[in-house]
């Protein structure tokens, strides 16, 4: 993997999952916190600081899991399934409060 | 990244380390001489002395000060002395978005301290999370790193199948890369629970301010509210909006101090300015793993006390042993020396993990070394050897500036970057071989003449007064493992050197004679 022997196709696609990884992760974990705080059921600040403290770890194995991923393809498909239904809870969530 | 698991983690081992690598070995080093954060200050002082404040009178002092400063001030903190610090710490600020003023007080007069003008131990301990950039930017930057940090050391124990024989292994002298692996498997390995827990406890001391979406959700963005709920703040009083005057801060200390059974550690004022300022008490810890500081809210307009923080639940006091853990602030001596250690192996991890990049891509026989690798080495140069002499320098600027020089504190700042950059530059500049040993040898001689210009410049030296042993000790000890290192990459330097002479040789062989 010298620098001579990659590929711009090869950067681009490092690039693809740096950009998945940090975005993505820290979307997920963001996602996740804002819904933990919400449905834990323990004292509202209780179950945020839970959320908080999980957030990290949410977020490293997304990293992690974009980085271990056979394709950028596959890699996407992974932080898209986990994004949607943790954004549709949240909403969810949150309308229910809202009702409430 | 194509093959198997291993292989994508050892990638990412390699390439994260590397990016956030030399941030992480700033953060390492200034947060490791943070846990000596009081002792360095104290040095950094050597006109105070320890003595007997009275807390009641020097709240009164400090609050006589700040309405001379900033009597229309967002908020004021005052510092109450103790024995590590026998002065009176004011901070006044206009705004939270900064910037905060401070000063420090006499305890006995209530006038500015005499000592000399210096940011002591708290410039580093801010350089740990802030680089000294803009707080907010340097926070988040420094937040990004020690969450790559967190993905490297997964991704490094994944990339270790042998990782409980790495324990025992170090062959020094099979070859550069196997002995600069092993001395990262080593110093990786053996403090692997202190690397986890210093950089996820890390990441949790700043979590509000990265991670905000649960306070988000369930508070609507409320902080205060979460806090007060928490446990972690006493209810206040919100201000009214109109001016008024303060009531008498000694007996609201007396008061808080008559409630604990012991003096505050400072006393936070709200919009003192206001027709109904909060006056906040705060305490050390008591003793124990968890960061939770007992404080009493009163009303700063009658003196009435409010109340006190409520009691912290299960997840809030874990949150709370997380940040301990991290400050260390209940270790006694002997475990804080052994977190010391453990600061300077996360140090030397990183550092060798460094090396251990450019070694890895060494190139072979007669090649010559590509932008990439040359710039890497340099930098590494800068940021190990520069981070140690820049903090030798802030010292050696604390005792050689004139005590007059007006801003003062900020040339000793300036020296601290200064010597920065000539290290860097001296990496940059002198050729590979000489660079290394040129650059820690240059370190660990400014690292000695600490207590050298320190017993000039004061008169104070182990044969006059054991008021600063420990620290002539530990400048000495630096010194000469600084001196040390850089007679071992001089020796390495030069066989190499000499192995390259011989034709047909490889670059991998030249670096095994």
């Amino acid at each position: 993997m010298s620098a001579r022997s990659v590929g711009s196709r090869y950067r681009a696609a490092v690039l693809g999952r740096v950009l998945l990884a940090a975005l993505g992760g820290y979307a997920v974990a963001a996602l996740a916190t804002g819904l933990l705080a919400l449905v834990l059921p323990m004292p509202r600040s209780e179950a945020v600081v839970t959320a908080t403290l999980l957030s990290f770890t949410v977020m490293v194995a997304v990293v992690v899991g974009v980085f271990a991923m056979r394709s950028l393809g596959r890699a996407a498909l992974l932080v898209g399934g986990l994004a949607l239904p943790l954004g549709a809870g949240l909403w969810l969530a949150q309308a229910l409060a809202g009702a409430a | 990244m194509r093959q198997g698991f291993r292989t994508s983690m050892a990638w990412l081992h390699a390439w994260s380390g590397l990016v956030v690598g030399w941030i992480l070995f700033a953060v390492f080093v200034t947060g490791t001489a943070s846990y000596y954060r009081a002792e360095i200050s104290q040095w950094m002082r050597p006109e105070l002395r320890a003595v007997q404040a009275d807390p009641v009178r020097s709240a009164e002092h400090a609050v006589a000060f700040l309405k001379t400063r900033m009597p229309d001030a967002a908020g004021w903190y005052i510092e109450l002395p103790k024995p590590e610090k026998p002065v009176i710490g004011v901070h006044w600020w206009k705004s939270l978005e900064g910037p905060f003023h401070q000063a420090l007080l006499d305890p006995e007069t209530g006038a500015p301290t005499a000592a000399r003008d210096t940011k002591g131990g708290d410039f580093l301990y801010r350089f740990h999370f802030e680089l000294g950039m803009p707080p907010m930017l340097g926070r988040y930057l420094v937040g990004a790193c020690a969450l790559v940090m967190l993905v490297a050391l997964v991704s490094g124990i994944v990339t270790h199948r042998r990782i409980f024989a790495d324990f025992f292994t170090f062959r020094r002298d099979r070859s550069a890369q196997r002995g600069w692996l092993d001395a990262h498997n080593v110093t990786g390995v053996l403090a692997l629970p202190f690397h986890l827990m210093i950089t996820y406890t890390g990441l949790v001391t700043l979590a509000p301010m990265y991670m905000p979406w649960g306070v988000q959700t369930a508070y609507k963005g409320d902080q205060i509210r979460f806090y007060v709920e928490a446990g972690m703040m006493p209810e206040m009083a919100a201000p009214l909006g109109r001016p008024g005057t303060l009531a008498p801060v000694g007996p609201i200390v007396a008061a808080a101090a008559a409630r604990i059974g012991e003096a505050p550690e400072g006393i936070s004022i709200y919009s003192p300015g206001d027709a109904r300022p909060a006056v906040v008490a705060i305490f050390e810890e008591p003793h124990g793993l968890a960061h939770l500081h007992p404080q009493i809210a009163f009303d700063g307009a009658t003196g009435a006390m409010l109340g006190e923080a409520g009691t912290a639940k299960a997840a809030t006091v874990t949150s709370a042993v997380m940040v301990g853990l991290h400050e260390g602030h209940f270790a006694g001596p002997v475990l804080r020396a052994l977190f010391f250690l453990c600061g300077v192996m996360g140090a030397a991890t990183v550092a060798t993990g460094l090396v251990l990049w450019t070694v890895a891509r060494a190139p072979k026989g007669a090649q010559a070394a590509g932008f990439g690798l040359r710039l890497v080495r340099v930098l590494n140069i800068g940021a190990v050897a520069g981070m140690p002499a820049a903090i030798a320098g802030y010292f050696l600027a604390n005792r050689l500036l004139p005590l007059g020089l007006a801003d003062r504190a900020q040339w000793e700042v300036g020296a601290f970057f200064g010597f920065w950059i000539l290290l860097a530059l001296l990496g940059a500049l002198r050729p590979a071989m000489r660079a290394w040993p040129e650059a820690l040898g240059l370190t660990g001689a400014l690292y000695l003449a600490v207590p050298v210009v320190s017993a000039l410049a004061t008169g104070e030296h182990a044969l006059a007064g054991t008021r600063f042993l420990g620290f002539d000790l530990a400048m000495l000890a630096l010194g000469a493992g600084l001196i040390l290192a850089a007679r071992k990459a001089a020796r390495r330097g030069a066989s190499a050197l000499n192995s390259r002479r011989i034709p047909g040789m490889t670059g991998e062989e030249a670096l095994r004679a």
